[in-house]
């Protein structure tokens, strides 16, 4: 601040007060000091508003603020880029070594002197998992959703989310030891009842032993990812106007008509954006999904044998033994679970910005 | 089409706060009414009474009678969304569903009762924004959200989503206190031709367009704060603002209180 000096100090000297008088607001006490000075030029009217603009300031919080956002979101770029950088490095030399083809064969065996290993039945089980997951979850989460924000009285509503919210808290590996040791049991029952019944659908086809299958693992992925989704979907029924909820009711809609004329298309976008969430979390999902899951490489939409795999799960179970090799093959797996997620984030967004037109002008 | 609404001695709550106490009043078919009085005097309160919107807010109830015609829609048997669908309404800021296109925003609430067939919205969707007096200038997009309009526009929008569905009465709480002078005009047009074919009763804080557009006036005012609003003069809408009977309506709409 050494070259904004105080007016004050200028006030007195008669230097050359108008243009740098204005630097910074006029305190009263400055004011009284420099009226002798305006007496002298025929410019001012002693209001304080003649004279030249001040100059902007060449160095201020302004400024620093913005080379520290600026720093910051370079930073998230260098980061990504460095992970990349570092997660490719370490792929393709197993995926050289690689005796079979990385797509389609089914297996993982990269520790061997003859590394065999193939993605597609891991990236298989990711998205059929996470998928189910969200086919049982997003219907479940929005009827809470809708319940909390519309339906509920005011204090039910408040503690219901906020236990809601609790259950996002858990660790996912006591999901996983619940899912492994107690839900398997109900699930193992339902699993043989379906197979008794519905077998002849391949779905529920196949021996057994069940249990510790798809439908284990999506279950318990399901009851992780509805917290997620079920507290933003609420907040966003919040959201909602109440002058188009009125104008709903006005019209003479019941309580369902109102929201789903008003409240669901409102909430829409950001629907879409929690349910892409909840699949963030599901694709991702390694250490209950390790621990409910069959482990077994194949491909097959059976839901109820013990089975399936996904790569995040590959990674948590096969890393302790792996050798450089075999690190480097997982590593390639996770660029693939990368490159999904990527899709599925890049897909969500188109859909929100075809809907543009309609959402922009909802605020 | 248009209908009496006939108020007998209804009393709103919201919870424990009583907003209206014992309000009477007859609303004759194909008229316009005016609910005038200072803020908080309880004229939008016993508008949202009429077609049962005030119930919507948590803890609000109303006591007495209101009635369409010689039926009581406050009867136990009655169907809250067939009053409304009777008793159409629009509010003070214009509220047309931001995800809807103008044609959809105005069949909404022919989509509501059911009717799918194109030919039947588009008719009339049509009719109801020529009623309007917004068909020309929307015409060639339809398709387009109907937020993008003016203010004032969305008002027309609003109106003819509401007259879209034939309601026998339509209430407007302060339609114009969010627009322009000239879509103001535009709308003050609007209820003129409307009230060939519906009662209109509309809430106003402007006491020129209550003299312009009403034919009958209703005065609400309240002692303090805290009180129930109260009907203190209704009378044709000529008589009140050249000679009231009431000492307080004379203040108000000279000024001299409010």
């Amino acid at each position: 601040m050494g070259e904004t000096p105080q007016r004050s100090a200028h006030a007195g000297t008669g230097g050359n007060p108008v243009t740098e008088g204005h630097e910074r607001p006029a305190g009263a006490s400055a004011r009284v000091a420099e009226a002798p000075l305006r007496t002298r030029t025929p410019d001012e009217n002693g209001m304080g508003g003649g004279g030249a603009l001040p100059r902007a300031k060449a160095f201020g919080a302004e400024r620093a603020f913005r080379a520290l956002a600026l720093a910051a979101g370079t930073a998230v770029l260098v980061i990504i880029a460095a992970i990349a950088v570092f997660l490719i490095a370490k792929a393709v030399p197993a995926l050289r070594a690689n005796t079979e083809n990385f797509w389609t064969y089914e297996g993982w065996s990269p520790n061997d002197s003859q590394p065999k290993f193939g993605i597609g039945t891991l990236a298989f089980g990711t998205v059929l998992t996470a998928a189910l997951a969200l086919l049982v979850a997003v219907p479940v989460a929005l009827g809470i959703a809708l319940y909390l924000s519309h339906y509920a009285p005011r204090r039910v509503g408040t503690t219901l989310g906020f236990l809601i919210d609790l259950l996002a808290a858990v660790p996912s590996v006591v999901f996983g030891l619940w899912g492994r040791d107690v839900f398997v049991n109900p699930v193992r029952d339902f699993s043989a009842w379906l197979n008794e019944y519905f077998g002849w659908i391949p779905l529920f086809g196949g021996d057994g032993p069940f249990g510790r299958s798809i439908m284990l693992g999506s279950l318990v992925l399901a009851i992780m990812v509805l917290p997620i989704i079920t507290s933003l979907s609420r907040e966003v029924f919040l959201q909602t106007p109440t002058m188009n909820e009125e104008a709903a009711l006005a019209l003479g809609a019941t309580r369902w008509e109102m929201l789903r004329t008003a409240v669901l298309p409102y909430g829409k976008p950001g629907i879409i954006a929690a349910v892409m969430l909840g699949l963030g979390r599901a694709l991702g999902e390694t250490i209950a999904l390790a621990m409910t899951l069959g482990i077994t490489f194949g491909i097959s939409f059976n839901l109820i044998q013990n089975g399936g795999n996904t790569i995040a799960a590959n990674i948590a179970n096969a890393f302790g033994e792996a050798n450089a090799n075999g690190r480097g093959a997982l590593i390639a797996s996770g660029l693939v679970l990368f490159a999904i997620t990527l899709i599925v984030n890049i897909t969500a967004r188109a859909i929100i910005y075809r809907r543009r037109e309609f959402t922009e002008s909802a605020a | 089409m248009a209908k009496r609404v006939d108020a007998t001695n209804v009393t709103a709550y919201y919870g424990g706060f009583k907003a209206i106490e014992d309000i009477n009043l007859t609303v004759e078919p194909k008229t316009v009414t005016a609910l005038i009085g200072p803020s908080g005097c309880g004229k939008s309160t016993f508008l949202r009474s009429i077609n049962r919107m005030h119930e919507v807010l948590p803890g609000a109830r109303v006591e007495g009678s209101l009635t369409i015609d010689g039926q009581n829609i406050y009867d136990r048997d009655v169907d809250v969304t067939a009053v409304r669908r009777t008793i159409g309404m629009v509010f003070q800021r214009p509220n047309p569903f931001p995800t809807m296109s103008i044609f959809d925003n105005v069949v909404a609430g022919l989509r509501l009762n059911g009717v799918k067939r194109k030919s039947v919205l588009a008719e009339t969707a049509e009719k109801a924004l020529r009623s309007a007096n917004l068909w020309d200038e929307v015409k060639d997009r339809l398709a387009k959200p109907g937020a993008g309009l003016s203010g004032g526009q969305q008002q027309r929008l609003c109106i003819a989503r509401t007259i879209a569905v034939e309601p026998q009465v339509v209430l407007m709480d302060e339609p114009c206190s969010a627009l322009d002078p000239i879509s103001t005009l535009a709308i003050e047009d609007l209820m003129f031709q409307l009230k060939d074919k519906f009662t209109i009763i509309i809430v106003t804080h402007n006491m020129q367009q209550a003299a312009r557009v009403s034919d009958r006036t209703a005065f609400f005012s309240i002692e303090k704060t805290g009180d129930p609003g109260r009907l203190i003069e209704y009378d044709n809408t000529q008589k009140i603002f050249s000679n009231p009977a009431q000492k307080k309506t004379e203040d108000y709409i000279t000024g001299r209180f409010g």
